[in-house]
Order: C-alpha cells, then structure tokens, then sequence
C-alpha cells in the first residue's frame, strides 16, 4: 500500500517540482523573477472567473484522455482523438442544428451523433490493424490528416450555412440543443460570477465519464479482459480473449469518447461549429493520460492542472514574461512524471525484494532453530 | 483624406521597418525611409506628403494627448512577430503608446475561438477604454465582449461585429476597419502581367477563407485585364479551416511555391503572412541563370523587411501589396484618444491609400507609370474589381 501512494502521488509531485524548477531556471536566464512569475500566475489564476475557464478548459483534455487511456489499458497507442473530435463535433454541429425537440433528448442525440462518428473513424484505424495488420500510430497520424482534410472539405462545401461577412460556420444548434452553464448552481453556493465567464455544463457528464471509465477498465469483464491483453497479449489470448474483437472493441470505446471532446465547447459555447473550433485536445489529451497514468483521478488532476497552467498564462503577457514558459513546464511535467514513475517503481521493487529476501533469511534461520 | 495622410508620416511607415528587424537603432533614417515609402505609395503626391510631414512636427510638439488614457490590443493567431498584419497593428499601438503616452495591455490567443473572447473580456476588465480587435475572427467574439461592455469602444480589423446567426450587428462602441484588398491586389496582379517572362503566373494563400480569396480575386483580375491570354496557375492555398497554421508555416509555403515555379511561373503572390518566407526562399533557390524568379509579398512592404535580414531574399521580391492595417489602427487610437471615437464602418481602399504597392527595390520603375493609370480607373469607378475569384 505504501507502494502505491509513493507512486500514485509522490512520482507526480517530485515531477512536478521538478518541471517548475527547471522552468524557473529559464525564467532566471532571462533575467525574469520566477516567484514574481509563478505569483502573478496564481495570484491571477485562482480567480473565480480564472478558476472557470480553467476548468472549462480541462473538460476536453479530461475526455481526450480518457478516449487515449481506454487504447492505454491494452497497449493500444490511440493518437486519432484529434481527426475523431474535430470530425464528430462537425457532423454533431450539423446534424444537431436540422431539428429542435425537448432539450434533453436534443442534447441527448446530438451526442450520439458525436460518438458514433467518432468510434466510426477510430474504428477504421482499429479494423486495419485487425484486418491487415497496420500498425494504429501509423494509421490513426494518417487518419488524422484525412480527418481534419474531410472536415474542411464537408465544412466549407456541403455543411456552412449562408453568411453575409467573412465569418463562416454551420448553422446554429436551436436552444433545445445547448448544455446550459452551471453558473446558477454556482450562485446558489454563494459564488458570483461576472457575465462571460460561464462553467460549462458538460462537466457533469465529463464526470459521469471518468466514472463510467473507472468501471469498464476496473470492474468489469471487459476492463479485465483489457487489461489482460495489455499486460501481455500471448497469455490473454491463451486464456480465451479473441485480441482481434478487443482491438475492435477497444478502438470503437476510444473513439466514442473522443467524439465527445468537442461536445463542451460545442454545446456549452459555441453552439455551432466555426471557422476556428479549437484544435490540438487530441494531443493534449496524450500528455494528460500520461501525466495522470490512466487513472481517472490522476487525469481529472492533469486536465485542471493543464487547464489551470493555460489560464493563468494570460497574466504573464501583461508583466512582459514570455508565455511559452508553460508549455515547457507542461512538456518537462509530462518527461519528468514518465521518468520519476520509472525510478521510484524500480526503488519500491528492490525494497519489497529486499523485505522479501530479509523476511526469507529470518524463517531460515528460525526455521533452522525450530529443526 | 488629411487625416489619414498624418498617419501615414506619423506612424504607418515607422511600423513597416520597426517589424523589419527589430533594430531600432536609429529613428531617424526610418523615418525617411518611411516617409519616402508612403509617398510612393502613395503614387508620388510630394505635396501633400510635405505637408503631412510638417503636420508631424507639430503632432509630436503638441503634447501627450493619450495620457491617462488606456488602449488594448488584441492579436490575432501569430501576434506579434508575423511580419504581416499583427506587425503592422503593433507597430501602429506602439508608436502611438510612445508618442501620444497613452498605456496598453496586449494580449495573443493561444487556441480558438472561446480562447480571443477571454482576451478581450480580460482586456476589457483590466481598464482598457479602447480595444484592438485586430483579425476577421473577432467578428463574434466583438458581439458578445462589446454587448457586455458598453462603456469599452472596440475597434475590429478586416470585418464588422456579427451575432451568432452572423447578422451584422451595428453596435454604437465598435468600430470596424475594412479594406478593399482587391483593389490592391488588382495593382500586383497588373504588375505580375507585366513582369512575367513565361506568361505564367500563381497564386499562395494561407487559409482559404473569404477574406484571402479577395487577394485572389484582385490579383487574378489584375493580371487578365493586362493580358487576357495570361496562365494563372490554380491558387494555392496551405490549409483549410479550423486549421490558422498556414498563415505561419514557412515550410508549407515553400513546398507550394516550388510546385508553382514547376510549373512555369515565374511570378508568384503570397498572402499567407508568415508562411511567405517560403516563397521567397524558393525564389532564390529555384533562379537559373535563364530565369528569374519573382515573389510578391504582401500587407507590408515585405522589401524593406527583409532586405537588411536577408538582402539575397529581398531580390525576388518585386512589390509588395500594402495593406495599411497601421493606419487604420492608428487613426482608430487617434479618435479615440481625441474624444470622437466613431463607431460602424470605415473602408480603406486605393482612394484613401488603405492598400496600395511599394516600389522599394525599384524593380518596378518601368511600370509604376501604367499602374498609377489602373489606380485612377479603379478609384474613378471604371474599372471594377471583383472580391470573389472566377470560378
């Protein structure tokens, strides 16, 4: 047990000392103060309105993660969250701006839309790998140039609606069809909150998903299966589990929920798809699942954090620091947390031996006493 | 007319070597160069670019008008350092901050859309009383900061505030600064005709988006009324939407400019910003001893800019399109500064040398002649260009 904590929690912690250290060095060789730096950052980034946005940009890193540890689990490297989101939330924005019913099963179907586009193109990756044997970092980098190439294709020609100036989108998703902000819920706790700055609504199902994920890796049949076959592929399929159906199975998961990544800022923002959907939560979401370990709470923590470390940056443009600083503590986190995991793993390994070996070497000799 | 020649002496041209190469070691032959710049684009008018030059003097005499006061700048993806139209602003913002003491947050977007309505929701709550929208793609986002702030003018680059079912909205605390790209474009288009040797010309746009496919059209159009019979190849363009990298990435523009010149052209035009370097590194790659390759660039005159960086590079380039974003910017700040801050739409065009070509180089002395003819027809209406490229 005192294993796991060290690993679980001491591993992230020391990465991150160190991703700060390094990046307060940078900070220091640019004649800028780190603490003023990092002061500013969080004096400016635990504002309510900060601390909102920071979570509302969380939610998609949180679900892209997700999408990318399910593929994780099995040894599965699942790079085509990014072509998969950005090709779902186009046709959910379509499709969910044709028709208007009752406001949850509007959301509802516009959502359905989104996982099934998304599993469907994950899918492709997960049936070539099956059927011909194609290697998924291969085949999903392709199919996420393909995605983002079909996505503009269908944007520009087939799914834009008629607008007068430069700005070009799809047509709006009617009311029934928006994620409402939580920002009354906010309130009812006594929180005020400016206009503009509203928490999206979709965090409760971002929620739900990082619970549902906990039980399909942890608890059920097929997380067992999953699991198995990543740990080693050979043995699982001797026991029984078809690795073509899991590599089926699992990529079509994957790409269900990372069909969902855009649905936050879709439905809870935007309410039609524009010219400029934010891109990159596919990649993000890598980094995040790394970071967190493929555990739901260790990647609801990396999405804050990353969130967190976004909003915040807006400050240092105002004091003249370069904002890049994050992205390279958010890249050297990400290095750190993988190597940090490695050595401490190795560390508590020797120490169970060594228990192991001591607790041996006394029942030898007290067994000798007893013969 | 007299206002916007003021910027012209005053901050327009400072901005254009400022972005050059960021050495800003003497002030005052940038300013000459400058000056003498905006007279030529402005078609040689000696008289009354004298006069805007005294006005300077007496500008910067006066006093620091923008005391006090606080103006903030929003960039679009790229920012500062794109050697294109968030140069051109900053420079302009800057300028002006240094001149008329007014102070200023600047703030770049690092993702999409939700992310430059957080800029200007921030600028706005920080105390700015104007702001710089300074990109097409604030359209929406100027909507719904600016209904939220009446108190805060904003001043949006390239189109006017639209709600989200993209009706334009006319809103009394924002101000929007068009250009007539085309007509500009017409005059580049012209002058390609003119320069090409194989009878070939192409096109390199950043992202296909209406608001670039206005340079094609200009340009294309220019180029066919010279001569009817011209190959234009197929415009290029880097990416497609959601995806802004091909306004940033060299490597891409190199890759289409070196198809196109494969092709047989030997004039190429790029409105794809940043991603313009690559044009002209392929330019100077791709020259023989049989032909010269051409480039021309765009929003600033991209000659200036780089011929101190990299004067092998700023042999290609024959002309630049000049999109006076700085002036625009700057006459914004001035009016609000001033206290007559004028909200709806103003539209830069050849008439008020908003766009316009540069001759620094002199490649194109011969024909400086003919193109301020085809300005005239085009600012007395008779010739017409179109904003949408023939199908």
């Amino acid at each position: 047990m005192g294993g796991k904590l060290l690993t679980n929690v001491v591993a992230p912690a020391i990465a991150l000392l160190i991703a700060f250290g390094i990046a307060a060095l940078a900070l220091l060789l640019a004649g800028i103060d780190p603490l003023f730096a990092f002061g500013e950052m969080l004096t400016f980034g635990t504002t309510a309105e900060s601390m909102i946005i920071a979570v509302n940009r969380a939610i998609p890193l949180f679900v892209s993660a997700l999408a990318v540890a399910v593929g994780f689990k099995m040894g599965l490297f699942n790079i085509g969250v990014e072509g998969a989101y950005l090709l779902a939330a186009l046709f959910a924005a379509y499709v969910g701006a044709l028709y208007s019913i009752t406001p949850v099963l509007h959301v509802a179907s516009i959502l359905l839309v989104a996982m099934v586009v998304g599993a469907i193109w994950n899918g492709i990756a997960g049936w070539l790998k099956v059927a011909r044997g194609v290697h998924e970092v291969i085949s999903t980098i392709m199919l996420n140039f393909i995605a983002i190439s079909l996505s503009a294709y269908l944007f520009l020609n087939v799914f834009k609606a008629d607008t007068a100036g430069l700005t070009i989108a799809t047509k709006l998703i009617p009311e029934t069809g928006w994620i409402p902000s939580l920002n009354p819920w906010l309130e009812f706790f006594g929180v005020e909150v400016r206009a503009g700055a509203d928490l999206h609504g979709f965090l409760i199902i971002a929620v739900f998903l990082g619970i549902f994920y906990h039980y399909l890796v942890n608890k059920s049949r097929f997380g067992y299966d999953l699991r198995a076959s990543g740990v080693n592929p050979s043995a699982a399929e001797a026991s029984g589990i078809n690795p073509k159906s899991m590599i089926m199975k699992t990529m079509l998961i994957s790409g269900g929920i990372a069909g969902l990544v855009g649905m936050s800022t879709l439905l809870g923002f935007f309410h039609q798809y524009p010219q400029d959907f934010p891109t990159g939560f596919g990649f993000g979401g890598i980094a995040v699942a790394l970071l967190g370990r493929n555990n739901p709470i260790g990647m609801a923590f990396g999405a804050l954090l990353f969130g967190f470390m976004n909003r915040s940056a807006l400050i240092l443009d105002f004091h003249d620091v370069p904002r890049e600083i994050v992205t390279i503590i958010q890249g050297i986190v990400v290095l750190a947390v993988v190597i940090v995991y490695e050595v401490i793993s190795r560390y508590v390994q020797r120490r169970v031996v060594a228990a192991a070996a001591k607790a041996t070497s006394e029942a030898e000799d007290t067994g000798e006493v007893a013969a | 007319m007299k206002r916007y020649l003021r910027f012209f002496a005053i901050v327009g041209a400072l901005a254009l070597v400022l972005a050059a190469c960021g050495d800003d070691s003497s002030e005052e032959t940038t300013t000459t160069v400058g000056t003498t710049e905006a007279t030529e684009a402005a078609g040689g008018e000696e008289t009354t670019t004298t006069a805007a030059a005294e006005e300077e003097t007496t500008t910067t005499a006066e006093m620091m008008i923008g005391e006090g006061h606080e103006i903030g700048m929003a960039f679009d993806v790229g920012g500062r350092g794109d050697q294109s139209f968030n140069d051109l602003a900053a420079g302009a913002w800057d300028e002006g901050k240094r001149m008329f003491g007014y102070t200023g947050r600047e703030l770049a977007p690092d993702a999409g859309g939700e992310n430059r309505e957080e800029n200007l929701r921030l600028l706005a709550e920080t105390g700015s009383e104007m702001i710089i929208a300074n990109g097409f793609a604030f359209a929406q986002n100027v909507w719904r900061v600016g209904t939220e702030f009446p108190e805060v003018n904003f001043a949006i680059t390239d189109d006017c505030p639209q709600d989200d079912t993209f009706t334009v909205v006319e809103m009394d605390n924002v101000r929007c600064m068009l250009f007539s790209e085309e007509q500009g474009s017409f005059l580049v288009g012209a002058a390609a005709a003119m320069k090409t040797t194989t009878g070939t010309i192409g096109f390199i746009g950043g992202v296909q988006i209406g608001l670039i496919e206005k340079f094609q059209a200009g340009y294309e159009a220019g180029a066919r009324f010279v001569d009817p019979d011209i190959t234009i190849l197929p415009a290029v363009y880097l990416t497609q939407v959601p995806d802004f990298s091909g306004f940033t990435d060299p490597v891409k523009g190199k890759e289409a400019a070196v198809a196109l010149y494969g092709q047989g052209a030997d004039v190429v035009y790029h409105a794809a910003g940043g991603s313009g370097l690559g044009l002209f590194q392929a330019a100077d790659e791709g020259s023989t001893d049989d032909l010269f390759l051409w480039a021309i660039g765009v929003d600033s005159d991209q000659y200036t800019v780089f011929v101190e960086a990299d004067a092998a590079l700023a042999e290609h380039i024959l002309t630049s399109m000049l999109k006076r974003v700085d002036v625009a910017v700057g006459n914004a700040i001035l009016d609000q500064l001033q206290g007559d801050f004028a909200p709806g739409a103003t539209r830069l065009g050849l008439a008020e040398e908003g766009v316009g070509y540069s001759t620094s180089g002199g490649f194109i002395d011969d024909i400086v002649d003919a193109l301020d003819a085809l300005a005239d027809q085009i600012i007395d209406g008779t010739i017409e260009v179109p904003t949408v490229p023939e199908a």
